[in-house]
């Protein structure tokens, strides 16, 4: 793994912090310093909630190098609540079942090792179905 | 800019070819060219070629191919495009001589994959996402398709054996292709009990990746005696997308084949009810539909209803994959898009055998870099 690169994009994996356009208020993720919408410059930093719903899903029955050992394992694609899209792993998935449009939030967990290469084991997020409240 | 025709095509079986390197693969379907016209070189060379970086760990495949297949001399270029490498070629070619810069252009694609264990080829290919947001989260190729396959069943209403038509067209096609891949017909019973790569994409969802090789020489028209019955190249469009389909306004949308195709429709003034054929990138069935509609084949929604031997048969409406596609005939990445602009060639020219497609006169390309992000349309006309 190239870990400069990794480490540069602590921010975003550790804490989801993406843009605001001073322009026109649209929020960016991931960060890409000019507004997607209006094409005006956009370097305001926005932490986003890690709050979201998916938008579509599917189970890796096999993972390519550096993820195969936790296959099987779901990946989606999430609208956040802030509007953009972000794809990611869906962890702590028990027996409940995965849909379009189930809630979703952020949480920081193991992505990869690279075994004996660099010696680098990379975090970041993945997103858990939304714990339900237990009414007493 | 000047007319431009296919002079003469090459191509070898797309196979695991264990005993091949990948300089002996781009080598044949060249070395296939210049016995059939007495040519000993070419003034340009477009390599097509995604993964040689990483599976093969040689790249500046310009100056080696050139080099191999004695045209050592020649202005040659490796061009890269993911997916739609091949088609990148193929349109650089053709710049080339329609500007006036060249005579003769060749275009080869040529991807050797088997030299990567799977799990290492699944990860190359990933890097046509984005290496930061959608690689490193874990995602296959295959698993980005599948989201978008999902969604389009859930926002549409598609049950999973509705797209069975596309892969059973390509395997009927691909058993009269000597160069395919896989030469045996598949049923809808197999189909459905296909295991799952990724839910909702099973194996026969999907292209087979392989070694493989194809290539074109390129030509301006008034050098061809027999101008009449030459295979003009009519169209090419080009355009890009979102790398990454998080970062698209509408993931179920392919905005680079629409616009693509819409260049290339208006360089011939022909409209997608002219085309006779379409070699369509069906890496995935999901593709193939979202291709059909954003070609102007089919309305938004639709495509998957196109997922019928009537309709897409050699003898029906709209012809598809008519050599295997990349299903059948196999995916060797870099090299799809130059086999797809070969088998246009071979059906304009009537040389099809038992897959010809009666009285085609215009044959349409399009190849696919990525999930969408980079295409390339063309438009073949006799």
């Amino acid at each position: 793994m190239e870990n400069p690169r990794h480490w540069r994009l602590k921010k975003q994996r550790y804490a989801l912090v993406g843009e605001i356009c001073p322009h026109c208020a649209v929020k960016i993720f991931p960060p890409r310093d000019v507004c997607p919408e209006c094409g005006l410059e956009a370097k305001t930093s926005y932490q986003f909630s890690g709050k979201g719903k998916i938008y579509s899903y599917t189970k890796m029955t096999d993972g390519p190098a550096g993820f195969r050992q936790n296959a099987p394992y779901f990946v989606a694609l999430i609208q956040l609540n802030e509007g953009p899209m972000i794809t990611a792993q869906l962890t702590d998935v028990g027996d409940e079942e995965i849909k379009i449009g189930s809630p979703v939030e952020m949480v920081t967990r193991k992505l990869r090792e690279d075994g004996d290469q660099h010696g680098a084991i990379l975090y970041g997020y993945k997103f858990r179905p939304v714990l339900q409240e237990v009414s007493a | 800019m000047r007319e431009v025709a296919i002079f003469e095509i090459g191509q070898t079986p797309v196979s695991e070819h264990w005993d091949k390197s990948l300089l002996e693969l781009a080598g044949e379907p060249v070395l296939q060219i210049f016995e059939k016209t007495g040519m000993t070189s070419a003034e340009a060379i477009f390599v097509g070629n995604m993964l040689s970086g990483s599976a093969n760990r040689q790249l500046h495949l310009g100056a080696y191919v050139a080099d191999w297949v004695g045209a050592k001399h020649s202005g040659a270029v490796h061009v890269e495009a993911a997916c739609g490498s091949g088609g990148a070629a193929f349109r650089a070619a053709l710049m080339a001589v329609a500007s006036g810069d060249v005579e003769t252009a060749i275009a080869v694609g040529v991807e050797k994959m088997t030299d990567s264990p799977s799990a290492d080829i699944s990860s190359e290919l990933a890097g046509a996402s984005d290496a930061d947001y959608e690689r490193d989260m874990g995602l296959s190729f295959v698993a980005l398709n599948a989201l978008l396959m999902r969604r389009y069943m859930e926002e549409y209403g598609y049950r999973k054996d509705d797209f069975a038509g596309f892969s059973i067209n390509a395997h009927a096609n691909g058993v009269n292709n000597p160069n395919a891949r896989f030469r045996y017909p598949i049923t809808a019973e197999a189909y459905a009990k296909s295991a799952m790569a990724a839910d909702p994409i099973n194996i026969l969802d999907a292209s087979a990746m392989g070694d493989g090789a194809a290539a074109v020489l390129l030509v301006p028209l008034d050098r061809i005696a027999d101008r009449e019955n030459a295979v003009k190249v009519v169209g090419s469009g080009a355009a890009t997308d979102a790398i990454a389909i998080h970062d698209r306004r509408d993931p179920l949308w392919l905005s680079a084949a629409e616009l693509s195709a819409k260049k290339a429709y208006r360089q011939s003034g022909l409209t997608a009810s002219d085309i006779d054929l379409f070699e369509v990138h069906d890496a995935f069935t999901i593709i193939e539909a979202l291709s059909l509609e954003a070609s102007g084949f089919a309305e938004r929604g639709t495509g998957a209803r196109w997922a019928n031997l009537e309709l897409i048969s050699p003898h029906g409406k709209l012809p598809l994959a008519t050599m295997g596609g990349l299903k059948a005939r196999g995916h060797p990445v870099g090299a799809t898009g130059i086999y797809q602009v070969v088998e246009a060639a071979l059906q304009l020219r009537g040389e099809a055998g038992p897959n010809q497609v009666p009285g085609a006169r215009i044959a349409m390309t399009q190849n696919i870099g990525g999930s969408g992000s980079n295409v390339y349309t063309h438009i073949l006309r006799r």
